[in-house]
């Protein structure tokens, strides 16, 4: 069947009026947010905070070309790890601010004696005044032996407190150096 | 959901039952949170947090636990934590995970004004759309559990979507994804309830809890969130978890019959008018005769 120029303009007409008339012809889908994570690059890792070691995975947007910065935009369990099989504590559920934080500290800074602020120091200064003051102390105070003579070879006047965000690996550093120093007041989060 | 191949229910002619019928479980999902599990870490607010991409914020201390006193329009899921004291003196330390309920006969739906600003998916979610929504806040008062929270700034109210767009792509909620203790679960509503009922059992035969029991209100028909408790009497002991929950009256009221006698007032109105009109003609203004000089 052909149809002519008026049956189409009758039909199209009719169409028209009908729809507006009452027949919503829109489909009722649901507006479901877009899932922010259907078209990023998934990359497994390791969580950095405690020697739990759960698996992550990690959402970034960028396809990782040359000229590309990659950009996360999710991190979260990584299902397969046999670890945490997905799971994360809350510290691992934040990973993602372990990258993007406008409160990260990217310098090194100083509080002095007495001082109720921090100033900023260059890397070089800040550790040869942290060697001098850890030499300083500790050739003054190293105990090799104790009162009954047996020797403890410790060191009480420096204690270490690991921060909450430090890596596992950088609190086994930190564990060694101390260890090496004899220094026994000595806390990160790695022990968990 | 809705991109899946879809299931067939029935079949002319075919002996026995359908293949794989029932077999698909995205209709009715559900979360279980069993309580008796919660160790109150909060990786289940922190991922909440994470994923709906709301800012980490300070918390306010009222001498618990608790993150802040209450949920807020950016912070959708919240533990509460309460101390208990029994009968004989000893003490229970109460940690619930406090969330929209999803309920299968939602108030906040119902009392809704605005077309297409709340919707039920076919799941049972029930979600809001903001950008349909008119702040009029009628949700906060249809709502038994408290859970709706209002944006002052942008007039829109918001509440947990229980992953809508997770759920939607086959993942679960992010919430449930954290949970390190398995104290979250979530899948098919029948599969939620048996696992309920399994840990009520396992409660019942090797602890205390003798007064275990699932909670899952049928005053709202159901939630699609459903908890284990220590003892299902007392649900209130849980930061007021309301024993038995209902659409408020007023709402109810307001939403059904009140709103068909005012159609009816509207009707009889209208045919009052005209029926006047017919019988007495329109008012003509009166002859000017008192001011006029005999």
């Amino acid at each position: 069947m052909n149809p002519t120029r008026r049956s189409f303009l009758k039909g199209g007409t009719g169409a028209v009026v009908a729809s507006v008339l009452g027949f919503d012809l829109k489909p009722a889908f649901a507006q479901a947010k877009e899932l922010k994570i259907a078209r990023t690059t998934e990359t497994r890792s390791t969580c950095p905070y405690c020697s739990v070691s759960c698996g992550i995975i990690i959402h970034t947007i960028g396809d990782k070309a040359k000229n590309v910065t990659a950009q996360v935009v999710h991190v979260e369990g990584d299902p397969d790890h046999p670890i945490n099989r997905g799971t994360l504590c809350p510290k691992g559920s934040s990973l993602m601010q372990d990258i993007l934080n406008e409160r990260r500290l990217l310098k090194p800074q100083v509080r002095r004696p007495g001082s109720d602020h921090w100033e900023d120091i260059g890397w070089d200064q800040a550790i040869e005044e942290i060697a001098r003051h850890i030499k300083k102390t500790r050739d003054e105070t190293f105990i090799s032996t104790d009162s009954q003579g047996r020797t403890v070879n410790r060191l009480e006047s420096i204690a270490w407190n690991g921060g909450c965000t430090d890596t596992n690996e950088f609190n086994y550093l930190a564990v060694k150096t101390m260890r090496s120093l004899g220094v026994t007041y000595l806390e990160n989060q790695a022990r968990v | 959901m809705s991109n899946g191949p879809l299931q067939i229910k029935a079949i002319s002619g075919h002996a026995g039952p359908v293949p794989g019928r029932d077999a698909s479980r995205d209709y009715d999902v559900c979360k279980l949170v069993d309580v008796t599990t919660c160790i109150g870490c909060k990786a289940c607010e922190v991922a909440c947090l994470e994923w709906n991409g709301y800012p980490f914020r300070e918390t306010v201390f009222d001498n618990t636990y608790q993150t802040m006193p209450d949920l807020a329009w950016n912070y959708y899921n919240l533990i509460r934590f309460d101390e208990h004291v029994a009968e004989d003196g000893t003490l229970s330390w109460l940690m619930r995970k406090d969330q929209c309920m999803h309920c299968a006969d939602p108030g906040c739906l119902l009392a809704c004004p605005a077309d297409g600003a709340i919707v039920q998916y076919s799941n049972g979610i029930v979600d809001f759309q903001q950008e349909h929504c008119i702040g009029c806040q009628y949700c906060v008062t249809g709502c038994p559990f408290n859970i709706p929270k209002f944006n002052k700034e942008t007039k829109k109210v918001h509440k947990c979507t229980l992953c809508s767009d997770r759920v939607g792509a086959g993942l679960e909620p992010a919430c449930i994804k954290a949970c390190p203790t398995g104290c979250l679960h979530f899948g098919s509503k029948d599969d939620m309830k048996e696992l309920a009922e399994t840990r009520v059992r396992q409660l019942h035969e090797h602890s205390s809890h003798k007064n275990a029991g699932v909670y899952d209100p049928a005053g709202v028909g159901g939630t699609h969130v459903i908890y284990v408790l220590h003892d299902k009497d007392h649900p209130e002991r849980y930061g007021g978890l309301p024993k038995d929950p209902q659409i408020p009256l007023l709402v109810r009221l307001w939403k059904g019959p009140l709103k068909w006698l005012g159609n009816i007032a509207i009707a009889a109105g209208i045919i009052g008018v005209a029926t006047h009109y017919l019988r007495f003609g329109p008012k003509r203004a009166e002859e000017e005769t008192k001011g006029e000089p005999k």
